[in-house]
């Protein structure tokens, strides 16, 4: 085969992979979409506090020792013990629980009936709020997550395509873990939206709240579940991109990226996050290998927008979303 | 009496649509306008022109012209950063390119490409709207920074990819370039935001703002009632970013006098401006006003108290500033989703009433 043609093809598994990462985000907008009609803007953050909390547990840090050191002039910073990783994990899964309460109980509450864009621009506040308070408490440098995921270069992968094309294809351990993680999340969240009582509960709040209210479902506590949720699905990100680039500021980013993901498979749809992200990670990886060395490259950080932005005018509903019906 | 019409005496339509319809606003504003143009250019400093006084005059530019677009239009736009910067690049070019026409019309025709770049984003709008809409917007915000960035013809070629303010006068005083004064550039910026008002007010009170307004509460009902979509969603986009375009082009020139674009005009250039206009108040003039002095002030004031006053690190005061930004967002969300300007107007009604409560 052509150099090229193996190139692009090297390309294309591992802009399926991207594509993963970009997915499991966007599972959480869609999640909390759908239950609430909130567009949450916060997903992105709610990753980069997950992550900072989970490496905060397992260093042992103390919350808040750059704070109480400026107030106080003490010198506190770690515990000195060593969290092991799946109880770390387990705290911090405690950890998003609570924040999905609190947001519930003193933001949520108070912003029902609110036009969808309000409800949006709160969770942009929100965004700031946690990007402000996640820094304060485990502080701002550049961390190093390990959890234990395998890493660097899949060998195996290397070598069988070696010897099959004479070119051994790079692929990233961490990938594959998060494929399969993220096959798991789907398969599991969409099990449990299907046949468990909850579930079911979730899936009526998303049709109609005031249905749902009637027949006896609690919204406070759907809205606390569906949060709780998107707080987990938050920390497996959270989890994937800190391994693969260390926790930091950049990593709330994420949530942009996840924005064309979205608009392409719909807003509504759990499929659609899923293929969404699969075709933006081809096809930003794709465009920067053929077309980027033309323009001067760094075509990743537009590309997916302006696809999504084409692919829009012409359904504007995206792939997989609910028919927009409009009446006056 | 202080804050009282004595009655209801109006005879005409002009006098019913009259912006301040009290007297002791109407006197208010004069004074204000008066204190603006003849007291503050006499005891300002750099410090506060570079600190507070210009980022505001120049913010409240921007927060006007967005606010038409979402306050008063309802289309979502998170491109305000890639607007600016599109200000700023044509401001740029167009101030090494013509170099003897004077700087003001260059800002204006910076607004005027800025407005066209506008109406070619503001296509989509037609299609697509809300959430949607907003995310869509993100692509001119994301292309626009990219494009300045990679294609050398926008910087002139020149080594370090900045572009830099060349020095430039209107009525033999330096207004951009590295020697300034500071009451030359103050009033400079003062004129352009007091027209950028004048003009907001009146498209929307008139039939183009209320065509924008229809739009905004609901696009099919407007278009039922005899409301062009297209020429109103466009013209809407088109008058926004021309402010836009201007508030960059002035943060360009005359603000920070170098460039990078990426740093400048970011996403969260975007936000900051879409913050303004939420704690402002959407849909009012003097909400733009009110955001961009408060989210101006607000960072200066922390942080003069914070590593000034108590003597914390720098990033510290950062991070509580991220916090209390984002907390006072939710707070004014939830007390009063209509911003500053909402709580203004209340005030204004018990005023009038005063002492009684109805």
């Amino acid at each position: 085969m052509p150099d090229q043609l193996l190139f692009a093809i090297e390309v294309t598994l591992n802009g399926l992979m991207a594509g993963v990462l970009y997915a499991l985000v966007a599972l959480g907008f869609v999640l909390i979409f759908k239950a609430s009609g909130i567009f949450n803007y916060a997903q992105g953050v709610m990753a980069l506090f997950a992550a900072l909390t989970l490496v905060g547990i397992q260093d042992g840090q103390v919350p808040f020792s750059h704070l109480i050191n400026a107030i106080f002039g003490t010198d506190v910073h770690h515990f000195g013990w060593h969290v092991p990783a799946v109880l770390a994990i387990l705290l911090t899964a405690a950890v998003m629980v609570l924040f999905a309460w609190i947001v519930e109980r003193y933001v949520l509450r108070h912003l029902v009936n609110q036009p969808g864009i309000i409800l949006f621009m709160a969770t942009i506040g929100l965004a700031y709020f946690m990007e402000g308070f996640g820094d304060l408490m485990w502080g701002a440098d550049i961390k190093n997550l390990d959890v234990g995921l395998p890493q660097g270069i899949n060998e195996t992968i290397d070598e069988t395509t070696y010897n099959w094309f004479g070119y051994g294809f790079f692929i990233d351990n961490l990938d594959i873990a998060a494929t399969i993680v993220a096959v798991i999340l789907v398969v599991s969240l969409t099990l449990f939206s299907q046949y468990s009582k909850q579930g079911r509960a979730l899936r009526a709040v998303a049709d109609d709240h005031q249905a749902a209210l009637s027949v006896g479902i609690s919204l406070r506590f759907i809205w606390v579940l569906v949060w709780s949720i998107a707080g987990f699905v938050a920390l497996v990100a959270g989890i994937m991109w800190g391994s693969k680039s260390g926790v930091q500021f950049s990593l709330s980013l994420i949530a942009l990226k996840a924005l064309p993901v979205l608009m392409l498979g719909g807003f509504t749809s759990i499929p659609g996050a899923i293929v969404g992200g699969l075709i933006i990670g081809v096809g930003e990886k794709l465009f920067e290998f053929l077309i980027g060395p033309l323009v001067g490259g760094a075509t990743e950080n537009w590309f997916a927008y302006v696809l999504a932005l084409l692919f829009l005018v012409f359904r504007p509903q995206g792939l997989f979303g609910e028919k927009i019906i409009e009446r006056v | 009496m202080l804050y009282r019409e004595a009655g209801d005496f109006k005879t005409s339509y002009r006098d019913d649509s009259q912006t301040f319809p009290i007297r002791f606003d109407r006197t208010a504003y004069y004074v204000l306008i008066a204190v603006a143009l003849v007291i503050v250019p006499f005891v300002i400093n750099d410090y506060w022109l570079n600190a507070v006084l210009l980022p505001f005059l120049i913010y409240a530019i921007a927060a006007l012209g967005l606010n038409v677009l979402v306050g008063y239009a309802g289309q979502v736009s998170l491109g305000t950063g890639g607007f600016m910067a599109v200000g700023a690049y044509a401001c740029y070019k167009l101030m090494t390119s013509f170099p003897d026409v004077n700087i003001f019309f260059h800002i204006i025709l910076a607004g005027a490409v800025t407005a066209l770049v506008g109406l070619l984003f503001g296509l989509p709008s037609l299609r697509i709207k809300g959430f949607y809409l907003a995310v869509a917007t993100l692509a001119a915000q994301f292309f626009l920074v990219w494009l300045f960035n990679r294609v050398p013809w926008f910087y002139n070629y020149s080594a370090s990819g900045q572009i830099n303010a060349p020095e430039r006068s209107v009525f033999g005083m330096k207004v951009t370039g590295p020697e300034t004064e500071a009451w030359a550039t103050y009033l400079f910026c003062l004129v352009f935001v007091f027209l950028s008002a004048w003009v907001v007010r009146n498209l929307t009170r008139g039939a183009t703002g209320r065509k924008w307004m229809a739009i905004r509460d609901m696009d099919i009902a407007a278009e039922i009632i005899g409301v062009n979509p297209l020429r109103a969603k466009l013209s809407a986009f088109a008058v926004s970013s021309f402010f836009v375009g201007v508030a960059g082009a002035l943060f360009f020139s005359v603000y920070l006098g170098a460039v990078e674009v990426g740093e400048a005009f970011g996403i969260q250039k975007s936000f900051l401006v879409l913050f303004m206009i939420i704690i402002g108040g959407l849909g009012s003039i003097f909400g733009s006003f009110a955001g961009a002095a408060f989210m101006v002030l607000m960072p200066v004031l922390l942080k003069n108290t914070l590593v000034g006053g108590l003597g914390w690190a720098t990033d510290l005061a950062a991070h509580l500033e991220f916090m209390i930004v984002g907390g006072l967002i939710l707070f004014f969300l939830i007390v009063e989703p209509h911003g500053l300007a909402a709580l203004w107007r209340t005030v204004k009604e018990k005023l009038r009433l005063w002492p009684f409560p109805h």
